[in-house]
């Protein structure tokens, strides 16, 4: 039977070849769900790392890290320094005191968004169902695209992986199952440059001594639950009638009950809306001066209007985020009157709220500013009877946009934001 | 304190004095009604602080005294007795609560020290005149639902009272959000004359809708510049004001506008509730086109789908294409209850002026939208 695909010239084999019978090499997969299969969940190993990699081969060999300042978190760590054991989220000092050789870069977000951008339209040529889950994975729905590209969604998604390492330069790892859970766990299993299967026949097996919290929504705290009531295996869940779960875990009972039997009804959807946009910086001291802060809000407030304006969203309430310096979250709403996306609205809205959090004995590590309830972006800003000047700030804005766009994006900017270029060294400053 | 009264009068006077009462209180005493009874007259006072409503009634006092107790309580548990009942209310000192008693039904309610009730000290109240309940009722209906409730402008949370000289003085209230304005006069009323401009908060409009609702006759309105109060019928309500400054919204009333539209009232509010039907949150806009002598309205909504309707109107310049939201254009248009309303529009994106043809007394702006 033919069950097997080699992931370099896409020949469709039979089972139990060690190499490809057309081109030699080695890197196949094999299952007898294989061609019969059409969730795939897509995902970019080591993401950031690799696309610094990809930018400059002196980096290639060495351990490098992603992440934030001296202060900062891991973001990214490259498979290298997997090895020696930096994870994602790790403070970064503890990083580098288990690899100091690392090289550590501070993200570059629009390169990496640009990279993912490219990503996304490679899978977006293979199906319109492509559900982004954030700037490296997305969720693909395959399904009865088999004629249209000649060939079963498992060739598909061989051939995309192998296009978007020659075309983009990075690697990725491929999940092929029947739901999206399980597609999920899948790309996991087998990263970096994995290509998993796992099939209708053999979940319920699968799933059996894996731990409850692989199912999607057992954080923590529900874990623990689940531990004191003795379920600590995803089998363990099968004991129980879906109505028990239900009324032991309200809505979650129900997922808990579905995803270990392997049954998962979500669609793949495309149109997976955000529900807000937000911009935010960690600083590299502590911060407790309402003006040392104001002066990094109104950075956050242009970056944040940028995207809005760009993705064509309004936002109706802003968010003003501040972490103290114990790592407390403090969130402060404001709804505005009419959805916006212009920076200025954002920062004469926000700057009141941070003021009133300044006393002045607090210190902030992080500052962020969002949007949320989010409409769309021609409801944006309408023109106010009261304040005629509102529609001359909004032009005004507009018009920088516009400058920005033409010109480059330093071109213009607010006074509020302007940096005095360096002086030169040996400039005594008269 | 002991007193008997039927059940209906003291219903009615509950209802009136616990809808100022916020249902969540972290002072627990502002979740009470003060009750007074003294010289054949009950009394109940209410005040969230920044309103005070007290309503007395006729009762039969066999003891003079006075209590607080939770209003919503007490308002529950007359509203659920039988029709005609004899409610006998009784305070002592001695045990500290309020026995409530009709039929065979007996409470006993925990009370707080009348003491300890706020009260409301009003201070001078220099400006003082006399408005048809009538007429105080239009003032506030025109131009309510003009209210913003926007936090960051909270001088536009309320009524903007105050009076215009000139040959015929009025007194206007004045209500805007920024994308609507409306504005209603009456003739200024004998003593009103010199008092400031005020803002009467939102909450404040509400509760004298409710209280003066069915009322004929007069009401006596006296202010100062921080407070407002109502006397009819053996209700005072006094409030507090806004205190800021409503902006000058003269400016924006358009005296220019020279396309002019006259549409039967009823009938354009009724075709604007009809297209209106396909517009929703996400997509309110309703356009405006019009040429000689039609006026077509229409609706596009990419998920639902659309809705046009033409009427036949009195229109000569040149032809036109205008946006609105959709619920600011009803609230207008439902305010219209004249025979022919008027519009008069410059552009596109100007502001409109909408009135009823015949009556000046009552005139809407309204900001067009984007469409």
């Amino acid at each position: 039977m033919e069950t097997g695909l080699c992931r370099d010239c896409f020949t469709v084999l039979p089972e139990g070849a060690k190499r490809c019978a057309s081109c030699g090499r080695p890197r196949l997969v094999f299952h007898p769900e294989l061609f019969s299969l059409s969730i795939a969940h897509l995902d970019c190993d080591a993401f950031y790392a690799a696309i610094e990699k990809r930018d400059n081969p002196e980096l290639r060999d060495k351990p490098l890290i992603i992440g934030g300042g001296r202060r900062g978190v891991v973001s990214t760590a490259c498979y290298i320094a997997r090895t020696k054991g930096v994870g994602s989220a790790m403070p970064m000092f503890k990083a580098l005191a288990k690899c100091p050789e690392a090289v550590v870069l501070t993200p570059n977000m629009e390169k990496y968004a640009k990279a993912g951008k490219e990503v996304r339209q490679l899978m977006r040529e293979l199906t319109p169902l492509v559900e982004p889950l954030s700037i490296d994975e997305a969720f693909l729905d395959l399904t009865g695209t088999e004629r249209l590209h000649k060939a079963p969604p498992a060739v598909s998604m061989a051939k995309l992986a192998k296009r978007i390492e020659a075309e983009i330069g990075i690697t990725v790892s491929v999940g092929l199952s029947y739901n999206k859970f399980l597609a999920k766990i899948a790309s996991d299993l087998d990263k970096p440059r994995g290509f998993s299967v796992i099939g209708e026949a053999e979940a319920l097996d699968f799933l059996a001594d894996k731990p409850v919290s692989l199912i999607w929504g057992v954080g923590k705290a529900l874990q623990a639950k689940l531990e004191r009531d003795g379920i600590t295996r995803i089998k363990q869940l099968r004991n129980y009638e879906e109505n028990d779960l239900l009324a032991r875990y309200g809505v979650m009972g129900r997922r808990l009950f579905r995803l270990a039997h392997g049954q998962d009804a979500r669609i793949v959807s495309a149109e997976r809306e955000a529900k807000s946009i937000s911009s935010e910086t960690t600083f590299s001291n502590d911060i407790s001066s309402f003006a040392e802060l104001d002066k990094r809000l109104w950075p956050l407030c242009e970056k944040l209007s940028a995207r809005m304006k760009a993705a064509g969203l309004a936002g109706q309430t802003v968010v003003l985020k501040l972490k103290t310096k114990d790592f407390k979250t403090r969130t402060r709403n404001q709804r505005l009157s009419d959805p916006s996306q212009l920076a200025e609205v954002l920062y004469r809205t926000a700057s009141p709220l941070l003021k009133k959090e300044c006393d002045g004995k607090t210190t902030f590590r992080l500052l962020g500013v969002g949007f949320a309830t989010l409409t769309d972006g021609d409801l944006a800003d309408p023109p106010d009877l009261l304040d005629p000047a509102a529609a001359r700030r909004a032009a005004a804005e507009r018009a920088m946009d516009a400058m920005r766009t033409k010109f480059g994006k330093d071109i213009i900017t607010m006074g509020r934001g302007f940096k005095a270029p360096q002086r030169s060294q040996g400039s005594d400053g008269k | 304190m002991k007193i008997t009264i039927e059940r209906g009068a003291l219903l009615k006077s509950l209802n009136h004095v616990q809808s100022v009462v916020e249902r969540r209180n972290t002072i627990p005493i502002l979740s009470n009604v003060l009750i007074r009874a003294d010289q054949g007259q009950l009394s109940l006072t209410a005040t969230d602080l920044d309103i005070e409503v007290v309503e007395s009634i006729d009762a039969d006092v066999a003891q003079a005294g006075g209590t607080t107790a939770s209003a919503h309580t007490l308002y529950d548990i007359v509203r659920k007795l039988p029709d005609g009942a004899q409610v006998e209310l009784v305070y002592g000192a001695d045990d500290g609560r309020l026995t409530l008693q009709a039929g065979h039904s007996r409470f006993a309610l925990q009370c707080l020290p009348q003491e300890d009730f706020p009260a409301m000290s009003a201070g001078e109240l220099p400006h003082r005149f006399d408005l048809p309940a009538a007429a105080l009722a239009r003032l506030m209906d025109k131009t309510r639902f003009a209210i913003s409730t926007e936090e960051t402008r909270y001088y536009l949370n309320g009524i903007y009272l105050h009076t215009v000289e000139g040959d015929e003085p009025m007194l206007r209230a004045v209500a805007t959000d920024g994308h609507r304005l409306a504005q209603a006069d009456y003739p200024l009323p004998d003593g009103a004359a010199g008092m400031p401009g005020i803002i009467v908060p939102r909450k404040t409009v509400q509760e004298l809708q409710k209280l003066a609702e069915g009322q004929d006759g007069l009401i006596h309105v006296s202010v100062s510049d921080t407070k407002i109060r109502f006397e009819f019928a053996g209700v005072v309500l006094t409030s507090k004001l806004i205190d800021g400054t409503f902006p000058d919204y003269e400016r924006v009333i358009p005296k220019d506008n020279d396309k002019m539209l006259e549409v039967e009232g009823k009938r354009f509010a009724q075709a604007v509730d009809r297209v209106s039907t396909i517009s929703t949150e996400k997509s309110r806009a309703v356009k405006i086109h019009l040429e000689d002598g039609k006026l077509t309205l229409s609706v596009n909504n990419p998920d639902s789908g659309s809705a046009v309707e033409e009427l036949a109107v009195d229109y000569s310049a040149d032809p036109i294409e205008i946006g609105f939201n959709a619920r600011y254009l009803l609230d207008i248009a439902s305010q219209l209850d004249g025979e022919r309303a008027l519009f008069a529009m410059a552009d596109s994106g100007s502001p409109t002026l909408i009135r009823d043809s015949e009556d000046a007394s009552a005139i809407y702006v309204l900001m067009p939208m984007r469409v």
